[in-house]
């Protein structure tokens, strides 16, 4: 019994090792760059963003919506690079607060914008993957 | 042994004075000041006379008038901002939130937030604005008065201190201050509004302000 037990085990762990090492290699090509623009992402919040939408993505009570409303950002992903580059100022709901204000545009390049919204995306609780810079230059052409 | 246990008496109540005196015990008075010397029952007794906010009149979210009269006897933090600011403002309300929730059962302290942006930031505006802060009651007032007005008496008198502090030329009522005043009006501190670390120093200082004596 224990025989036989003993190598079955070893050759369990094996498959699964190498199962783990082939799925994180092949991550590893992606979360390389998802890291590179989450990292220069970060930088820009601290630039662009965080005096209003605070360090933590907290925003500022009932004047600035937070940015942890993963279900908002998801369905609203084509029409963010729009909102950071030109501004938004319409009637939104974030985490079930109704928020009618103004968010002044901010003058970032394509790259920069998908940069930032990566590092949102993956920042604040929120877990969504990255936005590459040919997204943002497509969602640029048809903002309204 | 007794001596031994009085030593030690005698070192811990030297060294716990020690930390009174020179500890944080007293702040700074800003502003220009002269001696002023009077005579009382026939001798002559020389005083300082420091400078004080002068008088002012306001409007606040209310649409309540309030004036100079209004803060005697309070402990109180000024700064100045609009509510459409999208640069430092945002930090500033963050931090004086902060400052407010630590402070806001005390009746001898107030915040007075000046709009340097009057004609936009009329009572509605400010009452709208206080009201998506949560800030309700009356220890923080957000105000307006004529633009000029405001302006004067900012640079003139609640940043007195920055100027005493700092090099830099002018603009400093768009820098983000919070500036201390005591209950005699005279001006004990000013804080960088959007710096988290400057903001918990407020917080320091006004406790250390509320122990002065006269400050009782
Ligand atoms: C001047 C303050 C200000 C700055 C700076 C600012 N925002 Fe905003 N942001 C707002 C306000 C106010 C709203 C709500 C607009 C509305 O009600 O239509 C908002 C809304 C948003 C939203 C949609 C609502 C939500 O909470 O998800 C996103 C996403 C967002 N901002 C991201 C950013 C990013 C990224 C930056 C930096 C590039 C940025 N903002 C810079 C004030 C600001």
């Amino acid at each position: 019994m224990m025989a036989i037990r003993y190598p079955k085990s070893i050759v369990a762990a094996l498959g699964l090792s190498i199962v783990i090492s082939l799925f994180f290699s092949c991550e590893n090509n992606n979360s390389l760059e998802l890291k590179r623009y989450y990292s220069e992402g970060a930088a820009i919040y601290q630039t662009h963003c965080l005096n209003c939408h605070a360090a933590d993505g907290s925003g500022l009570l009932a004047l600035i919506p937070a940015l942890n409303d993963s279900t908002f950002l998801k369905n609203n992903k084509a029409s963010l690079a729009c909102a950071i580059r030109y501004g938004l100022k319409r009637p939104i709901k974030i985490n079930g607060k109704a928020y009618d204000e103004n968010m002044p545009a901010a003058n970032l390049a394509p790259m920069e914008i998908a940069q930032v919204i990566t590092y949102m995306n993956n920042s604040f609780g929120n877990q969504l993957g990255m936005v590459t810079m040919d997204e943002v230059e497509a969602d640029l052409k048809s903002c309204k | 042994m007794r001596k031994l246990v009085f030593g030690i008496l005698i070192l811990a109540a030297g060294w716990s004075s020690c930390k009174t005196n020179d500890g944080k015990t007293s702040l700074p008075i800003f502003g220009s000041r002269k001696a002023v010397t009077k005579t009382v029952n026939g001798q002559s007794v020389t005083d300082t006379v420091y400078q004080t906010i002068p008088k002012f009149s306001l409007v606040n979210q209310y649409g309540d008038s309030i004036s100079n009269k209004n803060l005697d006897g309070k402990i109180y933090v000024a700064d100045f901002f609009f509510t459409t600011c999208p640069s430092i403002c945002p930090m500033m309300a963050r931090n004086l939130l902060t400052v407010y929730n630590t402070f806001k059962s005390k009746d001898d302290f107030k915040i007075l937030s000046h709009s340097i942006d009057p004609k936009h930031d009329s009572v509605p505006v400010l009452k709208k604005y206080a009201d998506k802060l949560g800030v309700s009651g009356n220890t923080w007032w957000f105000v307006q008065g004529k633009k000029e007005d405001v302006y004067t008496i900012a640079e003139k008198n609640y940043l007195v201190a920055v100027k005493q502090d700092s090099t830099a030329a002018g603009g400093y009522v768009h820098q983000g201050y919070f500036v201390l005043v005591d209950k005699q009006k005279r001006v004990r501190g000013a804080y960088d509004g959007t710096d988290p670390k400057q903001v918990d120093q407020l917080i320091t200082d006004i406790k250390t302000l509320q122990a002065e004596p006269d400050q009782k």
